[in-house]
C-alpha cells in the first residue's frame, strides 16, 4: 500500500471518539437490474451524532450503509470519513477501523467470546496483553462478566448475551466510526428494550458516529440524534431529528411511515419537567408517583395504568415536586417543547 | 495472562475439556475395536484346530499375512494421502472460482473416476500403462477423489453467510478468512469425505492383485482359484477388520478434530 493512503488511515484509526462521515451522490447500480439500488445519496455526519437510517424492507438503506465500510462497492460517487476518501484505500485495513455489527451477528463460532472479541485486535498485531486486557474492558462494558464469559463458546450464550459479545466486537479496536444493520432485531422486545437502553448510555460515554440500520421507527425515535427516512433507491423523504420528524413529518410517505400514535411517539422524547406541573397536593393519594426523569410517555402510561385523575412528581431524593396530570401533557403538546435527547434520557 | 478473574474461569474451562473427552471416549467409542478383536480371535483359533494343507500352509501363517497386510494397508494410506493432498486444494480452489463451466467440468471427471467400476479403471490402466503398485496406487486416487473433493466444496459452502460477511466486515482478507474461519469450520465435514475415501481404498485395493500389486486380494482370489476356503476366508475377514479399524479411526479423528464450539 502507498505510504499516502496508510498516513490516511492512521489519521481515521487515530479517532477513537467519532469522526466525519460525508457521502456524495453515492450510487449503486447492480447489473441487470433496471433501476439503481441506492441513488445519489448524499448526507453529511457530525462525529458523535448518532443517524438512523429507517425504511420499508429493500429500500436500499443497508446498501447504503455497506458501501460505507465497501462490503458493496458504489457505482459511482464518493465517500469521506474525516476528509479521507474511503474509495482509495485497501478495503481490509479500512474495515478494521469501522466497527461493524449485523443482525443475525455472525460470532465465529469455533472462537470463544474472548477470541471473537479479539479478531480486530489480532488483524492490527496488537500484543496479547493489550488484547487480553481490552477483551476484558469491553466485556465489564457490555455487562457480561469476564471470569464466567471469556472463555465460552457463541452457542453457550443467548441471543441478548450474543448480541452484546458482536456489539463489544465491533468496539474492539475503538473505532471512531460503528455501522450498526438493525442489531437488536432478532431479540426478544424485553430484551431489545434492556439492549437499546445500554447501548444509549455506552454511547453517551463513548461517543462514537454510528449509522444505525432499523425499520423499527420506534426504535428510530429513541435511539437517533437524527433520523433519515428513506424511500425506494434510498432517497432521503426527511432528514431530522426525531421531534421535528414527529412534529412535522415532511410529506404524506414519512407520515405513512411514522404510523399511527405521532402523539404518543413525541411524549417519548419530552421530559416530565417540559410539562407546567400542578400543585402536589392535586396528586391523587397512592403508590404511584412520576419521576422528574421520567418522559411524558412513562407519565401517561401510569395515569392510564393506574386510572387516578393526577399523580405525583418526585425527584431523585423521592421529595413531591408536583402533580401531572392527562390535561397537563395535552397542554404540553400543543406548544413548543424543549427536546429529551436519548443521551439525556439515559 | 491478564484476565483477573482467569483462575475462576479456569475450572469452568476444565470441567467442560473433561466432559468433551468423556464424550468422545465413552464406552461406545472402543465397541468397534472390541468386535474386530473377537473376530480376530475366533478366526485363529478356527484356524488352528484345523488341519491344513501344504498350499494352505504356505499362504496361513503369520510371514505371509503380515506381508499382504502391510501391501494392502500401505496402498489405501498412500493412496487417502495423496487424495487429500490433491483433493483439499482443488475443492478449495474450486469454491473460490466463480465458473460453472470449471466446477462442472471437474466434478464431472471426478464422477466419471467413481462411476466406472474400479476393476475397469484398474485394468485399462494395467493395459495402457503398466501393471503393478503404481498403477494400483493412481486407480485408487481416482476412484477414491469424488468424496473428499465434493465434501470440501460443500465444507466450505455451508459456512454461515453471515459468519462470512462479519469476518470481512472486520477487516480479514480472503486468505484470512479462508484460514482462520472457513476451513476451520469445514474440517468435520471434509475429514468426512476422507473417512469415505479411506474406506472405499480398503476394499477396493482387494482387485490390486489383478494387476500384480499385491494386498489382500491374493489371499481372496487365491482362496478362489485354488478352492481352498481357510485362505478365501482369512482374506475377506482381515479386509474386513481392517475396513472398519480403519473407519473407527476416522470416526474418532473427526471427533477430536472437530472444532471447538461447534
Amino acid at each position: 500500500m502507498p505510504k499516502q493512503l496508510n498516513t490516511a488511515l492512521l489519521q481515521i484509526a487515530g479517532k477513537t471518539s467519532g469522526a466525519l462521515i460525508e457521502l456524495n451522490n453515492v450510487t449503486k447500480q447492480y447489473p441487470n437490474q433496471p433501476v439503481a439500488a441506492v441513488q445519489n445519496f448524499s448526507m453529511t455526519v457530525q462525529p458523535g451524532e448518532l443517524i438512523m437510517f429507517v425504511g420499508p424492507s429493500g429500500c436500499g438503506k443497508t446498501t447504503t450503509m455497506k458501501m460505507i465500510n465497501r462490503i458493496i462497492e458504489p457505482t459511482s460517487g464518493s465517500i469521506s470519513i474525516d476528509g479521507r476518501d474511503v474509495l482509495s484505500l485497501d478495503p481490509s485495513e479500512l474495515r478494521r477501523h469501522i466497527g461493524y455489527v449485523i443482525q443475525q451477528i455472525g460470532l465465529f463460532p469455533h472462537m470463544t467470546i474472548a477470541e471473537n472479541i479479539g479478531v480486530v485486535p489480532k488483524l492490527l498485531n496488537w500484543s496479547k496483553d493489550k488484547t487480553a486486557d481490552r477483551v476484558h474492558e469491553l466485556l465489564t462494558t457490555v455487562g457480561l462478566e469476564p471470569g464466567d464469559f471469556a472463555h465460552r463458546y457463541p452457542k453457550q450464550l443467548s441471543g441478548g448475551q450474543q448480541q452484546r459479545v458482536g456489539v463489544a466486537r465491533a468496539l474492539a479496536a475503538d473505532p471512531p466510526v460503528m455501522l450498526m444493520d438493525e442489531p437488536f432485531g432478532a431479540t426478544d422486545p424485553i430484551t431489545r428494550e434492556k439492549l437499546q437502553a445500554e447501548f444509549l448510555r455506552l454511547q453517551a460515554s463513548i461517543g462514537k458516529t454510528i449509522i444505525f440500520v432499523t425499520h423499527d421507527f420506534d426504535e428510530a425515535v429513541r435511539l437517533g440524534d437524527r433520523i433519515a427516512v428513506l424511500s425506494n433507491r434510498s432517497q432521503i423523504e426527511q432528514f431530522d431529528t426525531p421531534a421535528n420528524i414527529l412534529a412535522n413529518p415532511a410529506n404524506d410517505y414519512v407520515s405513512s411511515f411514522i404510523g399511527l400514535g405521532t402523539a404518543i411517539k413525541r411524549l417519548v422524547l419530552i421530559p416530565v419537567t417540559a410539562a407546567r406541573l400542578g400543585p402536589a397536593s392535586a396528586a391523587s393519594k397512592g403508590g404511584t408517583t412520576v419521576r422528574t426523569t421520567d418522559s411524558l410517555r412513562d407519565a401517561l402510561d401510569s395515569l392510564v395504568l393506574t386510572g387516578l385523575p393526577a399523580l405525583a412528581v418526585v425527584d431523585e431524593l423521592n421529595k413531591a415536586v408536583g402533580s401531572i396530570s392527562v390535561d397537563q401533557i395535552s397542554a404540553v403538546l400543543g406548544a413548543e417543547v424543549p427536546i429529551l435527547t436519548p443521551t439525556a434520557e439515559a | 495472562m491478564v484476565f483477573p478473574t482467569a483462575t475462576s474461569a479456569t475450572p469452568v474451562v476444565r470441567s467442560r475439556t473433561a466432559r468433551r473427552s468423556d464424550e468422545i471416549w465413552s464406552i461406545k467409542r472402543f465397541m468397534t475395536p472390541a468386535v474386530v478383536l473377537l473376530v480376530l480371535v475366533a478366526l485363529f483359533v478356527g484356524l488352528s484346530n484345523m488341519t491344513l494343507d501344504s498350499i494352505e500352509s504356505r499362504t496361513l501363517n503369520a510371514d505371509y499375512i503380515i506381508a499382504r497386510v502391510r501391501e494392502h494397508l500401505g496402498l489405501t494410506v498412500v493412496a487417502s494421502a495423496l487424495v487429500a493432498v490433491l483433493a483439499i486444494p482443488t475443492g478449495i480452489l474450486l469454491s473460490r472460482t466463480r465458473s460453472r463451466t470449471l466446477k462442472a467440468i471437474v466434478l464431472g471427471i471426478a464422477n466419471v473416476g467413481q462411476a466406472t467400476p474400479a476393476v475397469g479403471v484398474i485394468i485399462l490402466l494395467a493395459i495402457l500403462w503398466q501393471t503393478g503398485y503404481f498403477t494400483a496406487l493412481v486407480g485408487l486416487v481416482v476412484y477414491s477423489f469424488l468424496p473428499v473433493l465434493r465434501n470440501t466444496m460443500i465444507g466450505l459452502q455451508q459456512v454461515d453467510e453471515n459468519v462470512r460477511e462479519s469476518a470481512f466486515g472486520m477487516g480479514m482478507t480472503q486468505n484470512q478468512v479462508l484460514f482462520r474461519i472457513e476451513l476451520p469450520l469445514a474440517v468435520p465435514v471434509i475429514l468426512a469425505g476422507l473417512r469415505t475415501s479411506l474406506v472405499f481404498c480398503v476394499g477396493v485395493a482387494t482387485i490390486a492383485t489383478f494387476i500384480n500389486a499385491g494386498g489382500l486380494g491374493d489371499m481372496i482370489v487365491n482362496g478362489l482359484k485354488l478352492q481352498r476356503y481357510p485362505v478365501l476366508v482369512t482374506g475377506a475377514v482381515l479386509v474386513a477388520c481392517i475396513a472398519l479399524l480403519i473407519d473407527w479411526v476416522a470416526a474418532t479423528a473427526e471427533d477430536v478434530m472437530r472444532p471447538r464450539g461447534t
